[in-house]
């Protein structure tokens, strides 16, 4: 056998003067040649770990094996039957915190690029034309709704719809898919594939209906008696705001409202399409997680001259993906550390003018371990803006919890759930992803709806 | 997928459109609103629901054209479908018996408050309704209005119809003469529902404003729709839109609209030239 490559197969992307004036994906992917020298790295452990760094318990190494023996089909079936979203997992997943986390092969170099490699089997099946269906479940004439159509009700449909119940899907806003649609920008994830998976979904018999506020139109209650079990996966809900002084003046967005206009509502088409956004030339983004870093790279293909990303801690301790950030500091993203604002300052027409910024140093470590910004005194500085995009999180969505009174509701207004079964107060109800955990990843809902999906499976079964 | 069954302009700019929606006539109460997209290309259009028949399975709003998605509503025809219709969304008006309840109503919000009135008076109200416009051609639903309340006082700015003026001349001058309300009711646009509330604020009687902030979701996620009442940060979709006038940050709401006005202009220009560009 030759002597295993230390590194990762590189991913080639577009370079980065050229991609900040497109909305084109960035990495292109691997070639089948490099997929197969990237998979033949693989150690092909007898008890792999990588298995049990993945949410929905892929099998790694499986699936690594086919790719190295040239059998793409193969390969790609074996990851569909646990995860039916590969191509946006392979994209979006923070895989260097799980399944390549516990790479053997990282512990002297670097871990298998599982992600790149779930990727690549899964465009190449698109590229081989229409999704080979699994072979029709017996019915069980059981009903099932799924409220939310982002990533925990997507799996938790594929899981249950496979397991031959009949299950129907309530989508809010006019396209399914949730944050992969109106958060993850087009650069990242192109909304392509998100239709494809969602267009297998709706093949394997889901039913899916757009326009349908659940709470509004119809409550749990209602559902409760028109189907044997109902699962919420309402995701995200209202921003929350740093609270300083200015910050309801023109040109300050959420990053939920910024993302919404330029990814669902395409405002990065405008005037096409008619969903106006506030270009600006220098841009400041508050935050530093993966939202803050889509904010940033956003700003800068919709032509802004500085995106500034203003983060209260250290670099070390942000929360965004080591390749987004790398992906953002290429891009040419400026990166002000230790600062937050202290207060927006706007001209006589109530537009956003300046920032005002409280310099940080670094304390003691907090409850997350991260160590403690503190503010140093009479430091303040100001800068000339035009935008800024408050990207610092937001609580679950509160139209549920508000127009069902008796489900348990957390400190944050999250439904209270127990994690091992995906069970709310309610009976009969499971709800998983950011509702129930407040905002985290694609894969992390992911996860939750497939648990969500096995108790739902053995609730309307009567186990 | 809702399909138009009848639309019109009812008086100039100001269209009436019936829509197929038995979901939603079901379930619509007065004050609540809907979330409109024409056609692919735009925008998430709210808009209050004026009527409705749920044994028809129809909901009836009224909307002004003032901009590119809300002209390309008034371009549909009986039959269209309408690419994305969304509610009912918001709270409802609290109603109950208050005994005397004026209802003010300025372009849309005449529409806008016929429902309320509607159930208030079924509620055993005596209900005022105050209609407005610039001149007695644009008053709309007036025969309509009054059918079902106890009395219609019109203002428009020429006096063709009723007071020469504004509504807020009109409550004024009934407050300063002696009249009572126990509650007041304002829908209509942004300078109309602050005027309102500054002439029911010395006479402290209770104002209900339906605010119509720019919306994007609509749905309690994107936090477009933020106001200031009484100094904290709530969300016009889902916790309104309806508030108290003499509570709102009003100076904040009046340069939060303007916002996107030179891109409208340029939404505008786009459609008069053509698209000939290949954005």
């Amino acid at each position: 056998m030759a002597k295993v490559s230390p590194t990762k197969t590189p991913m080639r992307e577009q370079p980065a003067a050229e991609r900040i004036r497109n909305y084109d994906e960035v990495p292109f992917g691997y070639s089948p040649e490099e997929a197969i020298f990237e998979a033949q790295r693989c150690l092909m452990c007898k008890k792999p770990k990588c298995i049990a760094g993945c949410p929905v318990e892929i099998d790694i190494p499986g699936f690594i094996q086919f790719i190295a023996e040239g059998d793409f089909k193969g390969g790609i079936n074996r990851i569909k039957e646990k995860n039916i979203l590969p191509a946006i997992c392979g994209r979006v997943c923070p895989q260097e915190e799980q399944c390549e986390k516990e790479c053997i092969l990282g512990v002297k170099n670097e871990p298998v690029a599982i992600g790149r490699l779930e990727r690549f089997l899964a465009d190449w099946e698109a590229q081989q034309g229409e999704a080979e269906l699994p072979r029709k479940p017996r019915p069980t004439g059981k009903k099932i709704v799924i409220v939310g159509a982002g990533p925990a009700g997507i799996t938790a449909a594929a899981d249950l719809v496979r397991l031959g119940h009949r299950v129907d899907m309530f989508e809010a806003l006019h396209e399914p898919g949730g944050v992969l649609v109106y958060g993850i920008p087009e650069f990242r994830l192109p909304k392509s594939i998100v239709f494809r998976e969602i267009n297998y979904l709706e093949r394997l018999g889901v039913r899916i209906f757009k326009n349908h506020v659940i709470g509004m139109i119809k409550s749990i209650d209602e559902l409760l008696g028109e189907y044997d079990a109902v699962f919420l996966g309402t995701g995200a809900g209202l921003p929350w705001f740093l609270n300083v002084p200015g910050e309801n003046l023109n040109g300050i967005y959420s990053a939920n409202e910024y993302l919404t206009r330029a990814n669902l509502m395409k405002a990065y088409l405008f005037p096409k399409y008619k969903t106006p956004i506030v270009k600006g030339r220098r841009v400041v983004t508050v935050g530093g997680g993966n939202v803050a870093m889509d904010c940033a790279r956003t700003a800068l293909r919709l032509g802004a001259e500085q995106s500034i990303i203003l983060y209260r801690r250290s670099r070390q301790e942000m929360p965004a993906r080591e390749e987004e950030i790398h992906h953002a500091e290429q891009e040419g993203v400026i990166f002000k550390l230790l600062s937050t604002p202290a207060a927006f300052h706007g001209d006589d027409r109530n537009w956003l003018r300046e920032v005002e910024c409280i310099r940080m140093k670094l304390g003691e470590p907090d409850d997350s371990g991260r160590r403690r910004p503190v503010p140093i005194p009479d430091a303040n500085y100001r800068m000339p803006i035009d935008v800024a995009v408050i990207a610092i999180g937001n609580s679950p969505n509160p139209l549920i919890p508000n127009t069902t009174p008796d489900i348990e509701t957390g400190k944050w207004g999250n439904i209270t759930t127990d994690p091992a079964t995906g069970k709310t107060s309610k009976p009969g109800v499971f709800a998983g992803g950011d509702v129930a955990t407040g905002a985290a990843t694609v894969i992390l809902a992911m996860g939750a709806g497939k648990v969500a999906a096995r108790s739902i499976h053995d609730y309307v079964m009567g186990r | 997928m809702a399909r138009v069954t009848e639309i019109r302009e009812i008086a100039p700019n100001v269209h009436e459109c019936m829509v197929n929606a038995p979901e939603i006539a079901a379930k619509v109460r007065p004050g609540q609103f809907i979330i409109i997209i024409p056609d692919e290309f735009s925008e998430r259009t709210p808009i209050t629901v004026a009527d409705w028949d749920p044994a028809a399975g129809t909901i009836t709003f009224i909307f002004l054209s003032i901009g590119s998605s809300t002209e390309k509503l008034a371009d549909l025809v009986a039959g269209d479908e309408i690419y994305s219709l969304t509610g009912p969304l918001g709270k409802a008006f609290e109603l109950g018996k208050f005994g005397r309840v004026a209802l003010v109503g300025g372009c849309y919000g005449i529409g806008g408050i016929y429902p309320a009135a509607r159930a208030l008076k079924e509620l055993g109200n005596e209900v005022i309704c105050y209609s407005e416009a610039r001149s007695k051609f644009l008053l709309y639903w007036d025969e309509k209005l009054e059918e079902i309340c106890d009395e219609v006082r019109y203002s428009t700015a020429d006096a063709s119809k009723g007071n020469r003026g504004h509504s807020h001349d009109r409550l004024q001058y009934d407050l300063e003469n002696g009249t009572r309300y126990d509650l007041v009711i304002a829908v209509g646009c942004t300078f109309m529902m602050y005027c309102i509330s500054q002439v029911t604020k010395p006479y402290e009687i209770k104002t209900i404003v339906s605010m119509n902030p720019i919306m994007i979701d609509g749905t309690g996620m994107c936090g477009a729709c933020r106001i200031e009442v009484d100094g904290t940060t709530r969300f016009a979709c889902v916790d309104g839109p309806h508030f108290d006038g003499h509570k709102v940050d009003w100076n904040l709401i009046l340069a939060r609209r303007k916002a996107y006005l030179e891109e409208e202009i340029v939404s505008q220009e786009r459609k008069n030239y053509g698209e000939s560009q290949s954005h």
